[in-house]
C-alpha cells in the first residue's frame, strides 16, 4: 500500500529543474505528478513516478540529493465540498498534514490528492470514510 | 611647525637613543615578570644584558598570536593585577580570544597617541569627535574615546548602528571629525543621501578610518561624498589598539609612533629583515607598555617602509597602506575572522559535512557581507522545507554568536562548490577595495 514520493533538493539555478526532469525522461521514467516547494535560495521538488526506486538510483548516480518519502493518496469527489469532506476526516482523526498537492488525472471519476503526514500507517488506520489508493493505482493509472 | 608632541620631529640620533633606553628597560621587564619570556629568551640563548641598543633587537625571539592564545588569559601580563586598570580582547571563540591589558600609564600613553592621531587630522580642543567605533572588548571605541578627552576635544560616544540617528546627531550636535571603519563611512554617506542631507548641512571636516583594509579608491569616494580629509589609522589590540600608526594630511603612508613601538619588516618565511623599502611582514616591539609588553610581535600584516622623509616635517618612519595578510584572516566590518572558526561552527551542526564556502562581498557604499554556502547531503536533506530552513537558521545563529557579526547561510547542491585538486576552494573574497 505504501506510495513513494521522490524528494529532490534543488538550488534556485537556471536550467536545474529541466536537467533533472531530462535525466528521468531519458531513462524512460514517467512522472505522474509533480510539485515544487520553494524558498528564496532553494527548492524541494516532489514527484510521483511510475518507478520510484529506479528513479532514485538514476538521480543518485548523477549526484543529485534525493530521497523517498512515504505519502498517502486519497480519492476526492470532484464537486463543491469534496476536498473539505476529506480534510475534515483528517482533522477528526487528529492527523496533521505537512503538505499536500494534487495528481493529474482521475481515479474512478474522483480527483486524487497526495498527503504528507507524520505517520502514514496510522493515518490510513484512523481516518474513516476516505478511499485511500494503492501504490499501483497511483504509479499506473 | 607645531606638533601635538615634541617627539614627532625627533632627530634620528635622539630617537635611537630613546628607543635603546626603552628597549633595554622593556626586555628586562618581561624577562623578570613573564616566565614565558624568560624561557623563550633562554632557549634563544639571549639574556637581557646582551641587549645594549636597538641594534641588538634582531637577537630577540619573535612573539606570535599563538603565544598569546597558549598563555590565555593572563599569562603574558608583565604587571600585577593590582596595577591593571583595563582589559580588552579580540573577537574569537572562547579560549581563542587574545586578551590584553593596560596599566594606568598604558592608558595615559595610548590616549596621548590617539590625541596625536586626531591632531594629525587637524583636530584641536575645539573639535567634536563623532566616534562610531564599537564600545566594548574591541579596542576601537574606548581607545578613541580616551584620546579625544586627552586632547580636550569633545567626544560623542555614539558607537555603531542606527545610521539615520547618526546623521541626525551629526547635524544637530555639529560633529567635526568622524571616526569609524571606512566601509561604515561610505554606508553613512549613502544614508545621508537618502535622507536628503547634503554635505553643506554638516560640519564634518576630517575622519580617521581604520580597523579594516581599504584603498585609495575608497579614500577618493569618502572624501568626495563627505567633503572631508580621510586619513588611515592603524593599530592592533596586541600592540595597543588603534593609534600605533596614523596618516598625516600628506596622505602618503602612516607614521609609526616610534617613540613607543619599533617596527621591523621581515621576510615571513625566513624571519630575516627585508632590504630597505621592500615589502614584508610587519613586526612590532612595544617599548613603553607596562601591562603586556610584546617583543617582536608578528602582526601578519604586509607592508613596506617608505624610506623618504615626509613633507609634513614629522620624522617618524612611514609604512605604506596595509596591503594584505600572511595568513587567511579576513577582516569583516572591523571584526577579525578566521575561516577555521567558521568551519568549527559548521562542523558542530549534526549531519553537516565539511563542504562549505565562505563568500565575502561588499556592496557599493555598503558594508561587508558574509555568506556561507553549505552543501546539502543525505543526512540533512528533508522533503520538508521547515527542516532545511531550521538547519540554515541553526548555522546562522551559531556563527553569529561566535563571530558577533551577521551572516547569511545558504544550502547548496552537493558538488556545487568548486573543488580544485580535490580540495574545495573555501574562501571567496569578492570585495573590490
Amino acid at each position: 500500500m505504501k506510495i513513494l514520493q521522490l524528494s529532490v533538493f534543488l538550488e534556485n539555478k537556471e536550467g536545474r529543474l529541466a536537467e533533472i526532469i531530462g535525466t528521468l525522461a531519458s531513462a524512460g521514467i514517467n512522472i505522474r505528478t509533480i510539485s515544487l516547494a520553494d524558498t528564496k535560495d532553494f527548492g524541494v521538488l516532489r514527484m510521483i513516478t511510475d518507478a520510484p526506486e529506479k528513479a532514485v538510483e538514476i538521480l543518485k548516480n548523477k549526484g543529485v540529493t534525493v530521497k523517498t518519502t512515504d505519502i498517502i493518496a486519497a480519492g476526492v469527489e470532484d464537486s463543491p465540498g469534496g476536498l473539505y469532506k476529506v480534510l475534515k476526516t483528517f482533522k477528526d482523526a487528529g492527523i496533521n498534514i505537512e503538505y499536500m498537492y494534487a495528481m493529474t488525472g482521475k481515479n474512478n471519476g474522483n480527483a486524487v490528492m497526495i498527503f504528507r503526514v507524520d505517520d502514514p500507517d496510522a493515518a490510513i488506520k484512523n481516518i474513516k470514510g476516505v478511499k485511500f489508493l494503492a501504490a499501483d493505482d497511483i504509479y499506473r493509472v | 611647525m607645531m606638533f601635538y608632541s615634541a617627539e614627532e620631529s625627533i632627530s634620528a640620533d635622539e630617537l635611537k637613543k630613546l628607543q635603546s633606553e626603552r628597549l633595554i628597560k622593556t626586555v628586562k621587564r618581561v624577562y623578570e615578570n613573564v616566565p614565558f619570556y624568560k624561557k623563550k629568551f633562554r632557549e634563544a640563548g639571549v639574556e637581557p644584558g646582551d641587549i645594549k641598543s636597538v641594534d641588538d633587537l634582531h637577537r630577540l625571539p619573535f612573539t606570535t598570536k599563538q603565544d598569546l592564545r597558549d598563555n590565555y588569559p593572563y599569562g603574558l601580563f608583565a604587571a600585577p593585577m593590582k596595577d591593571i586598570v583595563r582589559i580588552h580582547a579580540s573577537s574569537g571563540t572562547t579560549g581563542k580570544m587574545t586578551v590584553v591589558c593596560y596599566t594606568k600609564n598604558d592608558i595615559e600613553m595610548w590616549s596621548g597617541l590617539i590625541a596625536r592621531c586626531l591632531s594629525m587630522a587637524g583636530a584641536t580642543h575645539d573639535d567634536i569627535i563623532h566616534n562610531c567605533y564599537g564600545y566594548g572588548l574591541f579596542t576601537g571605541g574606548l581607545g578613541i574615546h580616551y584620546g579625544v578627552e586627552k586632547l580636550g576635544a569633545t567626544v560623542i560616544p555614539v558607537s555603531g548602528g542606527n545610521s539615520q540617528r547618526q546623521i541626525k546627531i551629526m547635524q544637530d550636535f555639529g560633529s567635526t571629525i568622524l571616526t569609524c571603519t571606512p566601509s561604515y563611512a561610505l554606508n553613512l554617506a549613502e544614508t545621508m543621501r537618502e535622507m536628503g542631507v547634503g554635505k553643506g548641512d554638516i560640519k564634518l571636516k576630517a575622519g580617521l578610518f581604520g580597523a579594516e583594509p581599504w584603498s585609495e579608491n575608497m579614500r577618493r569616494d569618502i572624501e568626495k561624498l563627505w567633503g572631508i580629509d580621510a586619513l588611515d589609522i592603524y593599530g592592533l589590540s596586541e600592540i595597543m589598539g588603534p593609534g600605533v600608526a596614523n596618516e598625516c594630511l600628506e596622505k602618503n603612508g602612516l607614521h609609526v609612533f616610534e617613540d613607543h613601538f619599533i617596527p621591523e619588516i621581515i621576510n615571513s618565511e625566513t624571519g630575516k629583515a627585508v632590504a630597505p623599502g621592500e615589502r614584508g611582514e610587519l613586526v612590532f616591539t612595544t617599548i613603553t607598555k607596562e601591562g603586556i609588553p610584546l617583543i617582536r610581535y608578528r602582526t601578519k600584516d604586509i607592508t613596506r617602509i617608505i624610506p623618504e622623509k615626509c613633507k609634513c616635517g614629522r620624522t617618524f618612519t612611514r609604512i605604506e597602506r596595509l596591503s594584505g595578510r600572511t595568513d587567511d584572516m579576513l577582516i569583516i566590518r572591523g571584526v577579525n575572522v578566521f575561516p577555521s572558526e567558521i568551519e568549527k561552527v559548521i562542523m558542530s551542526v549534526e549531519g553537516v559535512e565539511p563542504h562549505y564556502q565562505i563568500v565575502v562581498d561588499r556592496a557599493e557604499h555598503g558594508l561587508d557581507t558574509l555568506e556561507v554556502l553549505v552543501e546539502v547531503n543525505d543526512k540533512i536533506f528533508s522533503d520538508e522545507i521547515k527542516n532545511l530552513e531550521s538547519i540554515e537558521k541553526k548555522i546562522k545563529k551559531e556563527i553569529n554568536s561566535v563571530l558577533g557579526i551577521g551572516v547569511t547561510v545558504k544550502l547548496v547542491e552537493p558538488g556545487s562548490i568548486p573543488r580544485s585538486e580535490g580540495k574545495a576552494k573555501r574562501i571567496i573574497d569578492k570585495r573590490k577595495i
